[in-house]
């Protein structure tokens, strides 16, 4: 603690029913430095800023900013007092326009043409272009964010809060981020920056303070550390390695061609997706989230048929076919949302098991459920899996995101498919039980069966698969070889140069 | 001689207390709140006016009894569905059962009573038509062009990120219903004091629906609002004209052509909205849905 600091928190606690968020948490924060929150998820990165945000009271600790004690009573004395924040969700309206929103993110708004004026010479200081008259429902992921930092920058704040900023950014949309960072470093500004991105921490933050089960690790300058030891820091213990070895490409198991689909509700529609996946290769399907990803595995999963010949299974069309008869062929999907989509969440963990695993597991005789048979299935489920659980008899509601993920991964992965498609399969799930999952993955593979993952987690796709192609507005690109694909290659890609197009209409 | 200057006093008068109620529930959803206790609220007013105006001799009282009357009844279903976080549509449904029950009740020695006389306004309108008129141009104003407009739609829209933001949700959804129960007993009120001019069990005969309807319909727009009242009104006065003229079409068909042609009007300009895909006229986003501040 020196006096150069611009912010310290000491001793700062919060408990909530059952939880410990924050333990004596004490840290400080200089002025125009990049201080990143380590974490993994429930390690107690949010509860914090949410207290130094003024959205939360401690329990104990204090904190000073610039000298003076800090204790907000309400996000709008924090704001007062020169705090920020760019939240990760929910904080944009869609059905009001951008100056509205900006407006509501202010203690005081000029009128509007003053406002408009305003938002105008911020935008054009840091270089972010907005129209302040659009309405939010109709801007990308990265503008939606420039709205928020916008926002944030009208009220001049010494301490601006950034939760899990570049999560939905293409990594050009996170490169300009960057440079809007540090640019208001540079002006003397602080900011306290959390991401699970840890090779962006390395490059980007000056500083990081680490969190792990509400109590602080250490402070370490990220620079001085390599990822995994980052890595480690978070979880206390070492990181498994992923082993990639001992796979061969077999014969094509799983065909897509031509596959069109109307877009659901808000959705965006395939537009001519075609693929094929070898027996004991894995399939990567890059994209930020809303170019079709969940269009994409409903129509693989049998959610939605297609036309005849779109979606072939070791050369048997299998377009018309619903899930229950597609999962008899071996075509097997575990989709994004696990509460709701993959899991009902008032059922047990057994019952949960049934619902996909009935047919290849024989789990119903003679039109009755066997519940032994389903209990051993849940069990074995729950065992290779390291899922943390009372017992196989527990609400699947009832268990932690991560812990969720796992147990719906591995009840597909158990069933032994030839094909297996998953959405977001580490999603939410803290490092050690995503290198787990992704082990998993890779094991299946191994004994022969073709694995799509689509995922919006760029390092997992390079981690785990053997093709790449992104998916963009709809369209997916050519596979490409992930060997020696760089990420600003994948970028490109996910920013979607429709090159094809062009060329149609010019011929 | 169906359309002249006393056709459009009437047609005015009969879509009063349906604009009135309506205009209030486009605040209180605007707010994001699902209020379908329009019609008990109505009926409450109804009641709670007339007894007003009759103890006093004043229909100005009876007009401010039926407004307080309502909003005390909406504050129950704001206490219900903000406090003990009670399901909207459940407590909207029961609120009108309480509100039809409730006044069956404590209206007996009402009935066969007749109102006091109301007195007229400019041009011969009275002046609670002249405030729902001037409450469409006030409500649009304050709702598109001012802070606390903003605040509400807001509130309305996406309730987690006005919390996060630091508007306190709940203050603004309670106040919200509160003025939509007040215009639902003010319309209420003006059915047993300026049109029925006396009381009768189920007076309000479904035009709290009605006003939830248009609503959802004119797209939380006041002018909308506005627009679906009149529809109302004039295809009243116009069955009205046709009874009277002893045109040859049974009563019943007569008297329920208000309700139908409302609703079918409206049915084919929301669904011509949704095919233009225009941005306005979409449900605030966090219609209905509970609001519980976590962490």
């Amino acid at each position: 603690m020196t006096a150069s600091d611009l912010f310290q928190a000491q001793g700062l606690t919060k408990t909530y029913p059952g939880v410990r968020a924050n333990d004596d948490v004490s840290f400080s924060v200089r002025p125009g430095e990049i201080h990143a929150l380590l974490g993994e998820n429930g390690a107690g990165k949010s509860t914090l800023v949410k207290m130094i945000y003024g959205l939360v009271r401690p329990d104990a600790g204090r904190m000073t900013l610039d000298g003076r004690p800090h204790a907000p009573a309400d996000p709008r004395a924090a704001r007062g007092a020169g705090v920020g924040m760019v939240f990760q969700h929910f904080s944009l309206f869609d059905a009001l326009s951008v100056a509205e929103n900006i407006a509501l993110g202010m203690d005081a708004p000029p009128p509007r043409a003053e406002l408009s004026r305003r938002i105008a010479d911020v935008s054009a200081a840091y270089g972010l272009p907005l129209n302040p008259s659009r309405r939010v429902a109709s801007l990308s992921a990265g503008e939606r964010q420039r709205v928020e930092i916008v926002r944030c920058l009208l009220g001049r704040p010494r301490l601006l809060i950034m939760d899990e900023p570049t999560s939905v950014l293409t990594p050009q949309e996170a490169e300009i981020l960057f440079a809007t960072l540090r640019q208001l470093a540079a002006q003397g500004v602080a900011i306290l920056y959390i991401s699970h991105k840890l090779e962006e921490i390395r490059t980007h933050c000056d500083r990081a303070t680490i969190l792990r089960h509400g109590r602080v690790v250490g402070t370490v300058t990220p620079r001085d550390h390599s990822a995994r030891e980052l890595a480690a820091m978070m979880v206390g213990a070492e990181m498994r390695v992923v082993d990639r070895s001992g796979r061969q490409a077999g014969e094509v198991v799983l065909e897509v061609a031509g596959l069109t689909s109307a877009a659901g509700l808000d959705g965006t529609p395939l537009r001519e997706v075609g693929f094929a996946v070898r027996a004991g290769e894995i399939l990567g399907i890059g994209g930020v989230a809303g170019n079709g990803q969940e269009e994409l595995i409903a129509a693989l999963s049998g959610e939605t048929t297609g036309r005849p010949g779109t979606v072939r299974l070791g050369g048997a069309d299998v377009s018309a076919l619903g899930p229950e008869a597609r999962r008899r062929a071996g075509l097997l999907a575990a989709p994004e949302d696990r509460l709701g989509h993959a899991a009902v969440p008032e059922m047990s963990l057994t019952e949960n098991a049934i619902l996909t695993a009935a047919t290849r597991q024989q789990l119903v005789r003679g039109g009755l459920i066997d519940h032994a048979a389903a209990r051993r299935f849940a069990e074995r489920v729950i065992a290779e899996f390291d899922v943390r659980t009372p017992g196989p008899g527990t609400a699947a509601g009832a268990l932690s995101g991560g812990n969720l993920q796992k147990y719906v991964i591995g009840r597909e992965i158990l069933q032994e498919p030839r094909a297996l498609v998953v959405n977001q399969p580490t999603w939410g799930v803290d490092a050690s039980a995503a290198a787990a999952i992704r082990q998993a993955l890779l094991d299946l593979a191994a004994r022969g069966a073709a694995v799509v993952v689509i995922s919006q987690d760029l390092d997992e796709l390079l981690e785990l698969s053997d093709r790449f192609a992104a998916l963009n507005e709809g369209r997916l690109s050519a596979p490409v070889p992930t060997e020696g694909l760089t990420v600003e290659q994948i970028g490109l890609m996910l920013g979607g140069a429709h090159g094809m197009e062009v060329a149609h209409v010019a011929a | 001689m169906i359309l002249d200057w006393t056709t459009f006093l009437l047609l005015l008068s009969a879509a009063t207390p349906i604009l009135l109620a309506a205009l209030g529930e486009t605040i209180v959803e605007r707010a994001g709140v699902l209020n379908l206790g329009v019609e008990g609220m109505m009926i409450t007013g109804a009641l709670a006016g007339f007894a007003a105006a009759h103890a006093t001799g004043s229909p100005a009282a009876g007009f401010l009894g039926g407004a307080v009357a309502g909003a005390a009844l909406s504050l129950i279903f704001a206490a219900l569905t903000q406090y003990l976080l009670t399901n909207q549509v459940a407590t909207g449904l029961a609120l009108t059962l309480f509100g039809l029950g409730l006044t069956a009740m404590f209206g007996k020695p009402y009935e066969g009573v007749k109102a006091p006389a109301m007195p007229g306004g400019p041009l011969g309108i009275n002046w609670v038509v002249w405030l729902g008129l001037a409450l469409v141009p006030v409500i649009w104003l304050v709702l598109n062009r001012t802070r606390a407009g903003l605040v509400l739609r807001a509130v309305g829209e996406n309730h987690d990120a006005a919390h996060a933001l630091g508007y306190k949700v709940r203050g603004v959804r309670v106040a919200a219903i509160a003025i939509g129960g007040a215009l639902a007993g003010l319309g209420g009120a003006y059915v047993s004091i300026a049109t029925v001019l006396q009381w009768t069990e189920g007076m309000t005969a479904g035009a709290g629906w009605i006003a939830l309807a248009i609503v959802v319909f004119a797209g939380w727009s006041p002018w909308g609002v506005l627009a679906g009242a009149w529809l109302f009104g004039g295809v009243t006065v116009l069955q009205l004209r046709l009874q009277a003229a002893g045109v040859a079409v049974p009563v019943q068909l007569l008297s329920m052509a208000p309700y139908l042609a409302t609703i079918l009007v409206l049915v084919v300009i929301s669904a011509r909205q949704k095919y233009a895909r225009s941005a306005s006229g979409a449900a605030p986003g966090s219609l209905g849905r509970t609001f519980h501040a976590t962490r």
